[in-house]
Formats: structure tokens, sequence, C-alpha cells
């Protein structure tokens, strides 16, 4: 069985996050980039599958500029056997990834498609969801432990009210919750393999795709600045100050 | 351990890619692209851990690569103002501009945005670059000479037990290991101490950078290629420090104070000073209203030209400013870390990738003849502010041609102990710029280390503290520590100890210098952990 997954770049998760002075969007110039936690939780629980003898092949696939090379070699490097590069200089939104993941599902025809949950740069959510629409399969949203037998897996999922456990029929989609698993460290001699294995870059624009950008993002902005704090010397001091600010 | 590491080989492994191991690797492919290079950086990324002014001198850099100007990186302004102003609290005096600091024909860089600029383009000659392994230790030969380095295991637990995603640190070997780790580098360090480098050299000095990114509003209050050098205060007189500040593009200022670490004041705390002079009538109008995109701190090497260390030993040299190449009154060293890396190159291919014969080469360049003609200025502030400028005029007018040569000793002895400390009174002012405290400032520069594993900051003899550093010099890893790593709490015994934040380290190396028991010795996190700086 093939599995893809799908592997993100994102502002990495230790960046403090600063919107652009123009308000146009968020600073990526001399800003560390790396994979989406989520999208590496999601390689990880492919590799395992494929170390347990139940995948056979497991192919990564990202959606970006021209130099997402070292990105996805690092991908490669963890340990997947090779990778497929949309490019696109643009950032693209949930439906028209998964509209662009469905047209590599069509072509690569995996048996299990794992991505991240989310990405953590727009949170949005939502291309697990639509691309298992899309591609009229099963999904399994929200996986903290994944187990497949034949042509069925069984998916522990992270729901409100706990722990749901589903059995879905395979082909489907899958997406990583943060506890599925701990993405092993890269070695040093993987990061040379990695160099060898192939990377296929499509165009975005010759994959025929057509635009789900349906948002339109008018302006960024930081959150308002905390204000002074005021101390207060007792009890009666700090109801007099929150009915002062008509709090009570 | 018996168990076999998987090992790799190369022709030279080079350690840390900042501009000196960069230029090794560059020089090298250049010469021989056949000679198989890795560099090996513990920051996540490369320009991470990077931290400098940065103001530079191109001229080794056209010497390295030539076209550079016509692509140059990411940050990059010709400096077109100097001022050098005396400051005493509510104004100053401008003096005249020090030749050092005159800085017509150089630029102003973020040097980490400039290491990122050039780690492609080693790795477009075929230099293996891996940023996020941290080179925890040296190996050596049956014969003793240098092999090359061990990368630090990952996964283990704070406790040395092995977590679920335990792996092993592979072994490099390398016909030579080129140490370029920055100042006070801990396998430096080591291999110093090993094979005697700094027998017949006086010890390294130091002082600590404290730096930060500012954006501020569009308004024309940022002139770019402005550059402004400070002395006195907030500095007493006896205290070696003065400040930086960066006219950059974008309306961005960097800014910074260097502290010498010869200070004898237990109770000096460095990033005090740095946030006081921030306050003076001339710079706090510059920054209000903007924001901090990042802020970190390192040391360097300021000994000198009569601190340099043998720079050679078998199997390994060291280059940059590892070996402790920063020209002090220019205040710069990227030039000289170009120069001596490149240096480097050229010697190894022609001695057939040995080290012996380099420091000689080194000693006799203009890298070597440019620091001895200013040995004495640094060292002349020992004796006091006013002092220390007399003599910088005398030793400038007649060019380093004085007959002597000042002495420098080892920081970590010059802290005066409290019984005979005449606590100086700071002429300090309320602060309202951010950040408000050192824990406050070490969120910008976004350090992050997982908080279960061993503790990197070893220190050999946590009873001194409770007992004979807390009477004598009052804790002062407690003040010094520009991330607030270091804190005595109370035990649950009704007394002290000391409690090691060891996660909020930026991996400035002033602990293990100024510590006055050399007690801290600062050892490599796990790889890819410590500061993640965004273009300091």
């Amino acid at each position: 069985m093939k599995i893809l997954v799908g592997y993100k770049r994102v502002v990495d998760f230790n960046v403090r996050i600063q919107v652009k002075p123009d308000g146009t969007g968020v600073v990526t110039d001399g800003v560390k980039l790396s994979a989406n936690p989520f999208d590496d939780i999601a390689l990880e629980e492919a590799l395992r599958l494929r170390e347990k003898g139940v995948a056979t092949e497991v192919v990564i696939a990202a959606i970006g500029p021209a130099d997402l090379t070292a990105h996805l070699r690092n991908g490669l490097a963890m340990g997947a056997d090779r990778a497929i590069h949309v490019v696109t200089a643009d950032a693209v939104q949930p439906l028209t990834a998964a509209r662009t993941l469905l047209k590599l599902v069509e072509k690569e025809q995996p048996g299990l498609v794992i991505l991240g949950k989310q990405a953590i740069d727009d949170d949005a959510n939502q291309t697990g969801q639509m691309l298992a629409a899309l591609w009229d399969r099963p999904q399994a949203t929200f996986a903290s432990k994944l187990d497949v037998a034949g042509d069925k897996a069984t998916v522990t999922r992270e729901v409100d009210a706990g722990l749901e456990t589903i059995e879905i029929d395979l082909p489907a989609v899958v997406t990583a919750d943060l506890r599925l698993n701990e993405p092993r460290f890269i070695k040093l001699p993987d990061i040379m393999k990695a160099k060898k294995k192939p990377i296929d870059t499509i165009e975005f624009a010759t994959l025929g795709v057509e635009n789900g950008d349906h948002l339109k993002v008018t302006h960024y902005a930081a959150p308002a600045k905390r204000s002074k704090g005021v101390m207060v010397k007792d009890a009666a001091e700090l109801v007099a100050a929150l009915k002062q600010k008509g709090l009570l | 351990m018996s168990e076999e590491r998987e090992t790799m080989e190369y022709d030279v492994v080079v350690v840390g890619a900042g501009p000196a191991g960069l230029a090794f690797a560059i020089r090298m492919k250049q010469l021989s692209a056949d000679t198989s290079v890795c560099v090996i950086e513990k920051g996540s990324t490369i320009g991470a851990q990077i931290l400098s002014g940065a103001v530079i001198e191109p001229q080794p850099l056209d010497a390295l690569l030539p076209g550079w100007r016509q692509a140059p990186p990411p940050i990059c302004v010709a400096a077109n103002h100097d001022e050098f102003w005396l400051y005493t609290k509510k104004g100053g005096i401008r003096l005249p501009t020090p030749p050092g600091m005159k800085n017509h024909g150089n630029f102003i860089v973020s040097l980490g945005a400039m290491c990122a600029w050039l780690a492609p383009q080693a790795e477009a000659l075929g230099v293996d670059v891996f940023p996020g392994f941290a080179a925890a230790d040296t190996i050596y030969n049956a014969d003793g000479s240098v092999a090359g380095v061990r990368i630090g295991d990952m996964g283990v637990a704070k406790n040395g037990t092995h977590k679920a995603g335990y792996t092993q640190g592979i072994d490099i070997k390398a016909k030579v290991t080129v140490l370029a780790e920055g100042a006070r580098g801990s396998l430096t360090k080591a291999l110093v101490k090993r094979y005697k480098l700094d027998e017949g050299h006086d010890p390294q000095a130091y002082s600590i950078g404290i730096k930060e990114l500012w954006q501020l509003p569009d308004d024309g209050r940022v002139q770019p290629g402005k550059i402004v050098h400070s002395v006195g205060w907030p500095a007493d007189t006896h205290i070696y420090g003065g400040s930086f500040l960066y006219h950059l593009d974008q309306n961005r200022i960097a800014l910074g104070y260097v502290s010498g670490l010869d200070y004898a004041d237990t109770q000096y705390v460095p990033w005090e000073a740095f946030q006081q002079w921030k306050h003076h009538p001339h710079v706090k109008p510059l920054l209000e209203g903007g924001s901090i995109i990042s802020a970190g701190a390192r040391a360097i090497a300021t000994g000198g030209w009569q601190s340099l260390p043998t720079c050679e030993m078998p199997g390994a040299i060291l280059i940059g400013d590892g070996a402790g190449l920063l020209n002090v009154p220019k205040i710069k060293g990227t030039h000289q870390a170009i120069r001596s890396a490149m240096l480097a190159a050229e010697h190894l291919l022609a001695s057939g990738f040995k080290a012996e014969g380099y420091d000689a080469k080194l000693r006799a360049s203009d890298a070597m003849a440019e620091l001895k003609q200013v040995r004495n200025i640094k060292p002349g502030f020992k004796k006091g502010l006013w002092f220390g400028l007399a003599n910088a005029a005398w030793e400038t007018v007649t060019v380093g041609h004085s007959p002597w040569t000042w002495k420098n000793k080892p920081d970590w002895s010059s802290l005066k102990k409290l019984d005979n400390d005449e606590q100086p009174k700071r002429d300090y002012v309320e602060r309202d710029l951010p950040p408000r405290d050192r824990l406050a400032g070490v969120y910008h520069a976004a350090t992050e280390h997982d908080e279960d594993q061993p503790i990197h900051l070893h220190v050999l003899n946590t009873d001194i503290c409770v007992t004979q550093c807390a009477a004598e010099y009052d804790n002062p890893c407690t003040r010094f520590c520009p991330a607030n790593v270091y804190e005595m709490v109370d035990d649950d015994n009704g007394g002290k100890r000391l409690q090691v934040n060891a996660a909020n380290c930026v991996h400035c190396k002033l602990c293990d210098i100024k510590d006055p028991y050399e007690n801290i010795v600062w050892t490599t996190p796990e790889g890819g952990a410590g500061p993640n700086y965004q273009n300091l």
C-alpha cells in the first residue's frame, strides 16, 4: 500500500510572529520556516506503518514556491521514499489545496492519505475534510491512534467528549492530532541519503485545478497591546475599580 | 559505550556555521572541488544563533566572493555617517571619531542574515551544511591527534535515561577538524586545555554584547547608514562599556551594549546597563513607539593580540572569533574571521591537511598585524575610562609602536569580594521602554530547549553557591546572566539552593567565562536547541 502525506512548510513554531508594518501579511523574510508540526506527525505515522510492513511506499507532497526543495529534503531525510512538489508562488487556501491533492491522489492511487489536522499558519483545519469529500472516500480526523488491517483502518479520534474509535474502509483520509506519535529525530547519514531520493516537480498551472481561494484577506494586525495593570490595596478598592469600569 | 557508533567521513569537518566556518568551507571548495567538507551547526537553522552588530569591512568578503556586491545579503546598508559620543546621564559630548570607528566604505549587515546568505553559496559548491546538529565532543586518534567530532545524542531525558525517540549521535571523522565556534566555544575550550594552547600567551579576555533589533515608525527618524557609538553613561568610569546604534533599512535599528567582562563589581548587571543606555535622551526618543523584532546576547573575545592562543594542534585548527581575532577598537571581527578562514583553507591544501604551520602563517598575516597595532587599547581601560581614552589616543597616534604590551588577566578573577567592595552608586533612571525585565527580554530571543533533557549548564559544585559564593560574591550568576538562567531559590529546609533555568539559555557563554570559581561549564544541549534569532 502506498501512503500519501501532506507536508506543508510554515513559519516555525518558535518564531515570534511579526505583522508587516503595512499590514499585508506576516514577516517571512529571514524567518525560520519548517514543516507544519502536525504534518511531521502524519509523516511519522506513515513511516511507522511502512516499518510494520503495512505500507510499501511513503510519498510526501507539498504545494509552494520553488525554494521548497530543502523542506522536502527534510521529509525525505526523516524517511519518506519520494516527494512531489507542486510549484506555485502563491499561498493557496484549503479548497485549492484539497483540489490539488485530489489530482495527486488520482495520479498516485494511494491506499491511505495522512494529513496534519491543520497547519499552524492559518489554522484552517479544512483541507483533510475537503479532500475526503471531493475524493468521496471516508475520513477520520483528529486521529490519536491508527491501526491498519487489510482494507480497513481503526482510528481513535480526539473529540470534545473524549475519545471516539471508528472503523473506516480504505482508501481514506486520516488527519493527525498531536498525540498520534512523537516524530523521530533526523540522523545525519539520512540527510545524505535523502539527497539521492527523487523529488517530482509539477507546475501548479499544469494540473488544471479550479481555483478555490474564495476568502479575501483585507489586512493583518497584531493583537492590541495590553494596557498597564493597576495595583489595588484591598477588596473594597478592587470592587470600586471594577464598578468604575462598568464590570460590576 | 561499547556499541559501535555510526560514522561519516570527510576531509574536513567544520564546527560552527558562522562567518568563519562558512567562509572556510567556501574557500576550500573554491580551491579544491574534490575536497569533502561538512559544516556542523548547533542552531536550528543557519543564522539562528548568530548575533553581531554588525558593521563589516568588506575587503575580505571581496576577496572571497568577488561578485557579492551584485547579490548582497538581505540586510546590507552602506555606512554613510559616523558619530562617537561620550554620554553623561542627561547629555553628552561628541568626540572625534576614532580611526577604527570610521566606517566609510563599510556595510551595516545582520550577521545572522549574512550567514543564512553564505550557507547556500557553500552548498552550491558542494559543502554539506548541517544545521540542528551539535558537536558535543571531540574524538581522538590513537596517536592523540584530533580525529573529528561526536554529534550529541538526541532524545535523552533530564535524568539521563533514553526517551522513546532516542537517537545516538554519530561520529564525524576528518583529516582535520576546523573549530569555528565563536568566542568561548565549548570544544575549543577543552582543546585549549588539552593541548595547552594558551601556554606562552595571556589568558583570553572577553566582553558581553547584548543586542536588540527594533522596528520603528515610518516617520523619518531612521536614517539608513547612520552609525552612532558611545562610551560613558550608564557605565561608571571603572567599567569598560560602550554602545552601538546602527540605522538599517525598512525603519529598523540595531542597537546594543558591550560590557567588558573584566568588571570588578559583583553587583553589576550587564543587561541592566544596556536597558539604562536605551533611556539616554539621545536614544529613547528614537525607540518610543517602536517594537522589538529580536533580542539576544553573545560573548566576544576581546583579549586581542597578546591573548591569541596557539591556533593549531594535531588534527585541528582554530579560526575566527573562536581563536580570538576580533579587533576591539574597531569592534569588528567578521573581516578577521573571513581572513583567517581563507588563510586556513589555503594552508590546509598546501600542507596536505596538516595543521602544523598554520599558527605561524596566521601570526605573520595581516589579521595579526592589525591586532598588534591595537593591542594596548582595550587593556588601557582597566585603569578607568579617562586613562583608557587617553591611552587609546596615544596608541592610535603611535600606531601601536609602544615598546610595551599590557597583559590580560582571566575575567573570572576580576570580581572583587563583597568585603572590600566599595559599592559604586549607579546613576540609573526609571525605565519604561520594553522589555521590563530579563525574562521579558528572553521572549524576543525565541529560545527553545526541550525541558526534558539533561541540563546543559554544568554547575560543578552547587555547595559553593550557597556557602562560599553567597558570602563572598552574593551569587553574581543571578545578575550577570542576560537570560536570567540562574536563580537562588528557597530549598525545602529553610536554606537556599541554585536553580538553573537552562531552557532560557541564549548560548552567550558569559557564565562559563565570568563565574569567579570557574564553577560553570557550558556544554551543548540537544542539536537545534537554543535561541532562534531573527536578523541579529
